[in-house]
């Protein structure tokens, strides 16, 4: 490929790929993102390959892995353009008859579409399921639309006409003013204007400035970044490169978590290819603007998405936060000016510039702008990735978009803003997600974990799960974090184990507290976030653990006992044969007791006991009755009236 | 090189542009207690007791003055009920640890904190880094480092430059708060340096490959702190 010179050049290109194609032929989109490889995308690409070159079909339909479209739960999911039928859990098998009945003929697959729950309808359309419908997708949208792995995808769809704009239409501070005038909220986390960031970097002296993308997304359960690195690269690609154009910098790196091993690759392949196409480089498109990025991989440490600890560790030392109270970007990468955003903030820019900061004001509240991604976990039917704009309550992201809680539970907490964040109770599911909303409710916008709870979830235990991971993932370098984390685990892991004592919230208070004053680093000071938020709005669930050894909602295994009803249970012996450490006793007709000594509340008899008879009960804090006597286990038939 | 005049409990002080809260307070005699900090070393903001209260423009904040860097106009408040508690705290985890380091055992009387409030880990390590660190940046000699991260990490001597430089420097170990330092320097030097005859076949042949493979104590050893 010959170096794009100008920005006619560039735009020359865009109709020279978009000609080649005939934008009416079939395009069969199959989502190649984590989730659905792993329930078996490889296989029905390689299917509708073979199927298309086996019907003679290749010259007109083009067939492509592409990024994730969010809809894991129903993955592998596949999209064929331009009528935008959309099916489901596509297997290999299904291939011949969706070639057969939607490329050849004019059909649909009726049982691979979507079905909603509710009213049972089918819709044939991505945009007519409830799942995208209610959502707002600027930054995901692209992803089913591209192979990630190229170039010309991205070109077509408009790719690189922003950084061609910003460098040929805008000058350097017309990029920051309209970065500022968006008023872009950093996405990774603490939601720090990003065009106040940016020009705090371009006006301090040091000539040598950085841009950083921050891809170490480690939360549990989140994979926002991810989907956006394997899916659409170039996007992330385009915005660090304007970042650089606005402040002034030549050099931009991306810190991706090896865990990522696609994003890696794919990033490095987007940079191979922006340099070949002179969008990356000397001179970029005749603007006289220099850029070149590199990619660095992190070894897996969560702290390292902390600004300061990734810096550290991008200079090749231990990724450990630094104390200083200068900004990172005054001081950062090198102790030069650097600008750290997180992959979806950068995602953001080309889309900015392209279509201005008064469009991208349209959507959200009064302080946060824009859409935002999420990722819904946990008790959800539509397990996925949602872009909603801001302002959605919590309500509608978890009904009308999540679907709902699943198997007719009721809902109990969601948890936002990843370990560190807090987790909101029912009665504030009314709650606009904006950043100030979700900190002033004691949770955060984090990076966009969404992780949501029913009615069996016990909230101390998750307080305690959660306190866990940090204190794992803590770098142990200053005491409130180090320390304090290990002894909040300590006592929420007793209080969960029934040893919990009179005091023990106090103490967890305490040593919230001094985490949150005295912590060195972000980490620190939010990682008590989860007691806190939990104590505030469950705080009777800690007391039943504490005062009444008692866990309300019967999950924590050292507080609940199974008892068998005697007068529901049939003696089927169901329970008593399944039972792994034989803690059951009984037998034909002879109605079975839990032998409370050796029973370890595994909950499989509770699985078994066939539902018409429901005899298997869990019970937590109070006493469980008495074994029947002997005499009167066994089981008369009655009679029939 | 410019003078900042600020406040400290009550008393103007001057400091020069660039100082941290505490040099400022030491150079005036005012007392801030610390735990990881050492003059010869780079401010390292581990142990945070000498955290204080700051107020400027009417915000009260709290700051480690170990690294914060003066102000004019600032007033600090080197105790405060808020400083003092969580000092205490601080104090109170560290001695689950080490629970009879003589500097511990006197901030504890100060801030009155309590020797069993935490339930105890007796690594004896309180992670202030000053060995390390002064091996680093003093004695330019890295022969002990931290290893892990987070509730795991530890301090470990590297055997092959430890068995080279220690024995005529141990400038680090008056340094360390708990003499865990001493103790494993000596399991260090018993169960993992390379033995003299190693040292000195390897001196006569230059040219063996994979100096660090064998040694007589039994493997890679570091000693355990559990």
């Amino acid at each position: 490929m010959a170096r794009l010179k100008t920005p006619e050049e560039l735009q020359n290109l865009r109709q020279e790929i978009l000609s080649r194609k005939d934008p009416d032929n079939p395009c069969i989109s199959i989502c190649a993102g984590a989730g659905c490889v792993a329930s078996g995308a490889d296989e029905v690409i390689e299917a509708f390959k073979n199927e298309i070159e086996k019907q003679n079909l290749t010259t007109t339909v083009d067939t492509k892995g592409t990024g994730c479209p969010g809809f894991c739960e129903w993955g592998p999911v596949v999209v064929i353009y331009p009528k935008e039928i959309c099916y489901l859990q596509v297997k290999a098998e299904d291939v011949p008859e969706i070639v057969e009945q939607s490329i050849k003929g004019n059909k649909v697959v009726e049982r691979l579409l979507y079905e909603d729950p509710a009213t049972g309808e089918k819709a044939v359309k991505e945009s007519d399921i409830s799942f995208y419908k209610n959502q707002e997708r600027t930054v995901l949208c692209n992803n089913i639309k591209i192979d990630s792995k190229s170039i010309d995808d991205y070109l077509a769809i408009g790719g690189y006409s922003a950084l061609a704009k910003a460098l040929s239409k805008m000058t350097d501070v017309e990029v920051l003013e309209e970065v500022k005038k968006s008023n872009l909220r950093g996405r990774g986390g603490a939601g720090f204007p990003a065009g106040r960031k940016w020009e705090g970097s371009r006006n301090a002296p040091e000539p040598i400035k950085y841009v950083i993308v921050n891809a170490d997304e480690g939360d549990p359960g989140a994979f926002m970044d991810r989907a956006l690195l394997e899916g659409n690269p170039h996007s992330i690609l385009e915005g660090l490169i304007i970042g650089g154009y606005a402040i002034n910098s030549n050099e931009g790196y991306f810190y991706v978590r090896q865990e990522y091993p696609l994003a890696v690759e794919n990033i490095n392949l987007a940079i191979k290819q922006a340099e070949s196409h002179g969008l990356l480089g000397k001179n970029i498109l005749d603007s006289g603007f220099d850029f070149k990025v590199f990619v660095h991989q992190g070894a897996g440490a969560f702290v390292c998405g902390e600004s300061t600890a990734l810096m550290t560790s991008l200079e090749g030392k231990v990724g450990e936060p630094r104390p200083k109270y200068t900004r990172s970007n005054i001081k950062g990468l090198w102790n030069k000016p650097s600008v750290l955003n997180n992959v979806e903030t950068w995602a953001n820019v080309p889309h900015i510039i392209n279509k201005g900061a008064d469009w991208f004001t349209s959507v959200g509240t009064e302080n946060s702008k824009g859409t935002k991604i999420f990722s819904l976990v946990g008790k959800i039917t539509n397990t996925g990735l949602v872009e909603i704009p801001m302002g959605m309550t919590l309500k509608d992201i978890i009904y009308k978009i999540g679907g709902g809680i699943p198997d007719g539970k009721k809902f109990k907490a969601v948890q936002t803003g990843g370990p560190s964040g807090g987790c909101i109770p029912e009665d504030k599911l009314d709650l606009e997600v904006g950043f100030d909303e979700l900190t002033k409710a004691g949770s955060m916008m984090g990076s966009g974990g969404m992780i949501v709870m029913d009615e069996d979830t016990c909230m101390v235990d998750v307080a305690r799960y959660f306190i866990n991971f940090l204190t794992d993932e803590s770098c142990g370098k200053c005491v409130p974090c180090r320390e304090g984390l290990r002894q909040m685990h300590r006592i929420l892991t007793n209080i969960t184990r029934g040893k919990g004592k009179e005091g023990d919230i106090e103490l967890l208070e305490a040593l919230s507290e001094t985490a949150v004053e005295a912590s060195l680093c972000a980490l620190g000071k939010s990682a008590p976030n989860p007691f806190l938020s939990t104590l505030r709005y469950f705080r009777d669930e800690y007391e039943a653990h504490i005062k009444e050894k008692r866990c309300p909602s019967l999950s924590c295994k050292e507080l609940i006992a199974y008892y068998i009803d005697p007068s529901k249970c049939q003696a089927c012996m169901i329970c008593a044969r399944k039972c792994p450490v034989e803690a059951i006793d009984g037998g034909k007709k002879k109605i079975h007791i839990v032998d409370q000594e050796k029973c370890t509340s595994c909950g499989t008899c509770l699985e078994v006991c066939p539902p018409r008879f429901n005899a298997v009960i869990k019970l937590s804090g109070q006493e469980i009755p008495d074994p029947l006597p002997e005499e009167e286990r066994m089981i008369t038939k009655k009679s029939k009236k | 090189m410019s003078e900042i005049q600020f406040e400290i409990d009550g008393k103007e002080v001057n400091a020069d542009e660039g100082m941290t809260i505490l040099e400022a307070a030491q150079r005036a005699g005012i007392f801030i207690p610390t735990l990881c900090h050492h003059e010869k070393l780079e401010p390292y903001g581990g142990c945070r007791v000498c955290i204080v209260e700051v107020e400027e423009r009417g915000w009260t904040k709290l700051v480690v003055s170990c690294v914060y860097p003066v102000q004019n106009d600032i007033i600090v408040r080197t105790r405060s009920e808020k400083v003092d508690r969580i000092r205490k705290t601080i104090i109170e985890l560290l001695m689950a640890h080490a629970p009879d380091s003589p500097q511990l055992v006197e901030m504890a009387k100060e801030y009155g904190a309590v020797r069993d409030r935490f339930e105890k880990d007796p690594s004896f390590c309180i992670h202030c880094g000053l060995c390390v660190r002064y091996c680093a940046e003093v004695a330019k000699k890295n022969a002990l480092g931290f290893v892990d991260r987070g509730i795991n990490k530890e301090i470990s001597f590297i055997p092959e430059i430890a068995a080279k430089e220690c024995n005529d420097c141990k400038e680090c170990f008056p340094l360390c708060p708990t003499s865990y330092l001493q103790a494993c320097y000596v399991l260090t030097e018993g169960l993992a340096f390379p033995s003299p005859s190693f040292e000195s076949a390897q001196g006569k042949n230059n040219n063996t490959e994979g100096n660090i493979s064998i040694n007589s104590g039994g493997g890679e050893m570091t000693p355990s702190t559990d």
